[in-house]
């Protein structure tokens, strides 16, 4: 039986949520969404540019299948990040957001105090929040309380490609969770997303580690094999770590 | 008339919202409108009057992880 991940009222067969920013083109872009196999893509919102109106539209560029995730990025207060949720809402997006409130400029780490009140503002008002937040269960549980349908701990600093630099955080953070658990950030490369998935994670969310690798589509199609493979490895469930080796042939039979 | 769009100060002919976007010769394509922090629904562009200071905000999305 194929299984599904569901957010809120939301269901994917993928596991794989891609961005569309920093791409060298719309047309690697589109590639590159095709061979990650993705069924969610996140969106930035953002004032027209009204001083470059003759540039093309990036929608043409996006296949009509997939779903639209709105993020919050570069909002410093829950006031802002409601105000940015509602306007992706009125743009004709569905009311589901990916909630990022940012609490430093440098390191781009979560305001965990302004992203719980707009988490329970958001729900107040019917949207399915996918909240971004610290690699800590305190963090995440709190979230999950207030109402967000799936809770996303970075793997590291947005954009830093570093990987998952505190495994068992998210392990501790999924064995104790009720919602979907995305990884959200710090993903560099497919072994990162291979450990996110292994421990259990319900979904990997990443955009910088395949728009700047070197060719990303090849690079989503690699992200691509390693959710599904660590996906397929946690499912079947790894043999524990042993200190000493356990001979694979049998002991009977020797020749002598 | 003088007024805000996109936290510039603008020199503007129009007087609803439907002409405005014509008058920048703006798509309307995944767009969104506010009006002093107010979000104009689609549907009521036409009606929509845009006055003197006002600060209006044209909003889109674009690529973004």
């Amino acid at each position: 039986m194929e299984e599904t991940l569901k957010i809120g009222k939301f269901e994917f067969k993928s596991r794989l949520f891609i961005g569309t920013g920093k791409y060298e083109s719309f047309d690697i872009m589109k590639k590159a969404h095709e061979a990650s196999g993705a069924e969610v893509v996140t969106v930035a919102v953002r004032r027209v540019d009204l001083n470059d109106k003759g540039k093309e539209s990036m929608w043409n560029y996006i296949d009509q299948n997939i779903k639209i995730l709105p993020n919050t990025a570069a909002c410093f207060t829950a006031e802002e990040a409601v105000r940015t949720a509602k306007l992706a809402r009125a743009a004709g997006l569905p009311d589901w957001v990916k909630l990022e409130v940012i609490g430093d400029k440098k390191t781009l780490m979560p305001d965990n105090e302004e992203t719980l009140k707009a988490t329970k503002e958001l729900v107040d008002e019917g949207f399915t929040v996918l909240a971004y937040t610290n690699d800590d269960i305190v963090s995440c549980q709190k979230l999950e309380k207030a109402g967000a349908s799936a809770v996303m701990p970075l793997g590291a600093p947005i954009g830093s490609g570093q990987g998952i630099l505190n495994p068992n955080n998210i392990k501790i953070i999924l064995e104790n969770a009720n919602v979907p658990i995305i990884v959200d950030a710090g993903v560099g490369t497919a072994s990162d997303v291979t450990i996110a998935m292994e421990l259990g994670a319900d979904g990997v969310l990443l955009n910088t580690g395949v728009a700047l690798a070197k060719d990303p589509i090849r690079m989503a199609r690699a992200m691509k094999a390693a959710t599904e493979s660590g996906r397929d490895a946690f499912l079947a469930g790894r043999i524990p770590k042993k200190l000493y080796a356990s001979a694979s042939s049998p002991i009977d039979g020797i020749i002598k | 008339m003088k007024l805000t769009i996109n936290g510039l100060r603008q020199e503007i002919r129009s007087s609803n919202i439907i002409d405005l976007l014509d008058e920048l010769d703006l798509k309307k394509e995944k767009m969104v409108i506010e009006i002093n922090k107010k979000i104009i629904e689609k549907e009521k562009f036409n009606e929509t009057n845009i006055k003197e200071n006002d600060s209006i905000e044209i909003i889109t999305l674009v690529g973004g992880g």
